[in-house]
């Protein structure tokens, strides 16, 4: 923009700076939750998800192997091998340790320790170990080792894992994903094909009370949701539906013409009168114009009000609330179970943090995917 | 049946039903009521021509009409009417309105959302046109923009997650793991804070999810009312030699007037609507609540309808004015 002549180059910087903190108190928030989802919940307990792309220093309270894997040597019982679990591949470098969790860090790597039970037991900073005893081991668990280790970063995939597959009743959230997305399609797909007649007949139909009905479209878009639970219920009752995803498809429907319309007929009245009255007077009739002629040209507005639809219906809670969720639970979706949660799991971060991922990542792939329409339709919406 | 085969089935019926009605009626009127041939060919066309608007439109009345038109006036109906044991209603009068001038709840809601009304417009819209107007001027401009307009597409449940995760707080001398706290702990102060529960500033910090999710779509289209800024009047101000501050506020502000109005009102009425925040981080407790809490709270747990309808035709209330004045200047627009 021209109004860069003239610019002192520190004013430029301290633009940059402002924006690059501006973003970064956006995005943090998200990204918080983004990483805590791929940490344990030790973890997300222990240290702040800032923390977690570098090496922590931890509390551990380890074990060594159990008794039955003990060897004699010579006159000597011992138990060998590495405190963290070789499997997982953990690597860690212990700083102090102990064996009474009265003094977690008595010894440093190297020491020798003497055990309430008997017995020397020897750790080494890498984890590894030696238990020796004169006598022979007995139990079935070894004995404990708390350890003060540097734990390198480290992501896990396993919440996810419990959150879409292994999860109990309360956690898993595959049901509820799939639920979601049952309302969220019918709701998004029919309102287009409706208000797109209606919009079509509101911008190039000629018939008395048109400018009426406009303007009462535009009085409708702002009328709170919250005026129509009571009366649709009972109407939906009265009818037989209940509570379910006929009456969900329904209510959303409803709810979304307004904007639908609204954006539609914006849209639509923009396109070249030329084009539909020379279709008229090839002898289209108004069917004919709109499937061949508008429809296929208000595709920029199509997406941008489908972009809008689905947003709102995979984001909404209340509709669902009211007109979808009955006492059996078998059709909740996201929104609803994500609030479960945070009243009966409220500390238990690991889960909270994958499931609220989990239902935000399919409209952040939309939103980043389709961008440009969302933007098209919110300049659409409000700047005329 | 599953209910995805159930949506796929009401997709097809949905979508099937929709054409074939439009196609069938369109053919029903041109070819037998009023076919286009015959003795009164003029007429007939001329008469189908009157009927056909209404038919694109019956659908999208007929819905319109049943999910928005008709509540407005059930719920003024159901505002005035008690429900009685056995299922009739008897007309109250203004009895539901009395008892909920007297909760303290109902004016604790309503002076909440007051303070929701002037400080999430007028912070989102802030945030938005400093976000818009420091964006324009530099090259990853548009990278910056996507991630402010982010969080539009989060949930406001997610949203509350996300956020409770920032306020959250532990006992002291454990690590604080909400960055809150953290920063609150790191710069000197005495233990964490259940930011939450803090009596009149909790609402704030509710209000701040909101913001953070507004900002977004205020930059958007902010962002391109500035770019609506014809240029000459810039450059003249520039050489008549305008600071940049001077320039923004004093040539560019009073020329995007008009859209900042419209930002604000839109914000104005997502305000007033606002329900998810607040029911999912505190459920109206420690003086949070708010007027769509308050009346799903009457409606849904109380089962108090008559008041649940008295405290949405206030929300409605507060909306009529923005109503209005869409409606006028739609009208105005149009002619």
């Amino acid at each position: 923009m021209t109004a860069i002549a003239g610019q002192k180059s520190g004013l430029t910087w301290a633009v940059h700076i402002s924006v690059v903190l501006l973003v970064a108190l956006w995005v943090f928030p998200t990204l918080g939750l983004f990483i805590s989802s791929f940490r344990t919940a030790d973890q997300i307990a222990s240290s702040g998800w800032w923390r977690a792309l570098f090496p922590t220093e931890q509390n551990l309270t380890l074990r060594t192997e159990p008794p039955g894997t003990q060897v004699q040597v010579g006159n000597l019982y011992v138990i060998e091998g590495t405190l963290f679990d070789a499997g997982t591949g953990q690597r860690a470098e212990i700083s102090a340790w102990g064996t009474s969790a009265r003094d977690i860090s008595a010894y440093q790597p190297g020491d020798q320790a003497e055990l309430r039970k008997g017995g020397v037991l020897t750790v080494q900073a890498d984890g590894s170990y030696r238990l020796e005893h004169t006598e022979e081991f007995s139990g079935k668990r070894g004995p404990r080792v708390f350890v003060t280790a540097v734990v390198p970063p480290e992501f896990t995939l396993k919440n996810y894992e419990t959150i879409l597959v292994s999860g109990g009743a309360t956690d898993n959230m595959a049901k509820a994903f799939f639920n979601t997305l049952t309302v969220t399609i019918p709701a998004t797909i029919i309102p287009i094909l409706i208000a797109a007649f209606a919009a079509y007949a509101l911008a190039w139909m000629e018939f008395p009370g048109r400018a009426l009905l406009i303007a009462a479209i535009v009085g409708l878009l702002v009328v709170p949701l919250q005026l129509a639970l009571i009366p649709l219920l009972k109407v939906h009752n009265d009818i037989g539906i209940g509570k379910g995803y006929l009456g969900a498809w329904m209510a959303h429907t409803g709810f979304g013409l307004p904007l639908a319309i609204y954006l539609l007929r914006n849209y639509m009245i923009g396109i070249p009168r030329d084009i539909i009255e020379n279709a008229r007077v090839d002898g289209a009739t108004d069917f004919q114009i709109f499937t061949r002629i508008v429809l296929p040209l208000s595709f920029p507005a199509l997406a941008s009000f489908a972009i809008f639809q689905f947003l709102w219906t995979w984001n909404d809670l209340l509709v669902a609330l009211v007109f979808l969720i009955d006492s059996t639970g078998e059709t909740t979706v996201m929104t609803k179970q994500i609030v479960e949660m945070l009243g009966t799991r409220g500390g238990n971060w690991e889960i909270l943090a994958t499931s609220a991922f989990v239902s935000i990542s399919v409209p952040l792939i939309v939103f980043f995917a389709m961008q440009k329409y969302l933007v098209r339709g919110l300049l659409a919406g409000s700047v005329k | 049946m599953h209910p995805a085969l159930q949506g796929l089935l009401t997709i097809a019926f949905g979508v099937g039903g929709c054409v074939s009605y439009f196609f069938l009626s369109n053919v029903i009127i041109d070819q037998v009521i009023f076919p286009a041939r015959g003795a009164h060919i003029a007429r007939n066309i001329r008469r189908a021509n009157i009927i056909r608007p209404w038919l694109f439109l019956l659908p999208a009345l007929l819905a319109l009409g049943l999910y928005l038109a008709y509540p407005v006036v059930e719920t003024l109906r159901l505002s005035l009417t008690e429900r009685l044991p056995g299922g009739g209603s008897a007309f109250v009068g203004l009895d539901n309105y009395r008892q909920m001038l007297g909760e303290d709840k109902f004016w604790e809601a309503l002076s909440n959302n007051f303070l929701w009304l002037l400080v999430v417009p007028a912070g989102s819209t802030a945030f938005g046109l400093l976000a818009a107007q420091l964006t324009d001027r530099i090259a990853w401009g548009n990278i910056a923009k996507s991630l402010i307009f982010m969080p539009m597409a989060i949930s406001f449940v997610g949203a509350a997650v996300i956020w409770k995760l920032v306020y959250d707080a532990r006992p002291p001398g454990a690590e604080q793991i909400g960055v809150l706290n953290a920063i609150y702990v790191y710069f000197g102060g005495s233990e964490a804070q259940q930011w939450l529960t803090l009596p009149f500033w909790n609402s704030f910090f509710l209000m701040a999810v909101l913001i953070w999710i507004q900002t977004g779509f205020a930059m958007v289209i902010l962002s391109a009312a500035l770019r609506g800024v014809p240029e000459d009047t810039i450059e003249a101000a520039i050489v008549d030699g305008a600071n940049p501050f001077q320039i923004f506020f004093r040539i560019k502000m009073p020329q995007i007037m008009g859209t900042i109005v419209v930002v604000w009102t839109t914000i104005t009425i997502v305000v007033l609507k606002v329900f998810d925040i607040v029911f999912a981080m505190t459920n109206g407790q420690w003086q949070t609540q708010v007027l769509a809490n308050y009346m799903f709270d009457k409606l849904f747990r109380a089962n108090d309808w008559g008041v649940g309808s008295a405290s949405a035709m206030v929300i409605m209330l507060l909306v009529s004015p923005i109503l209005i004045w869409n409606v006028y200047n739609a009208r105005k627009e149009m002619r």
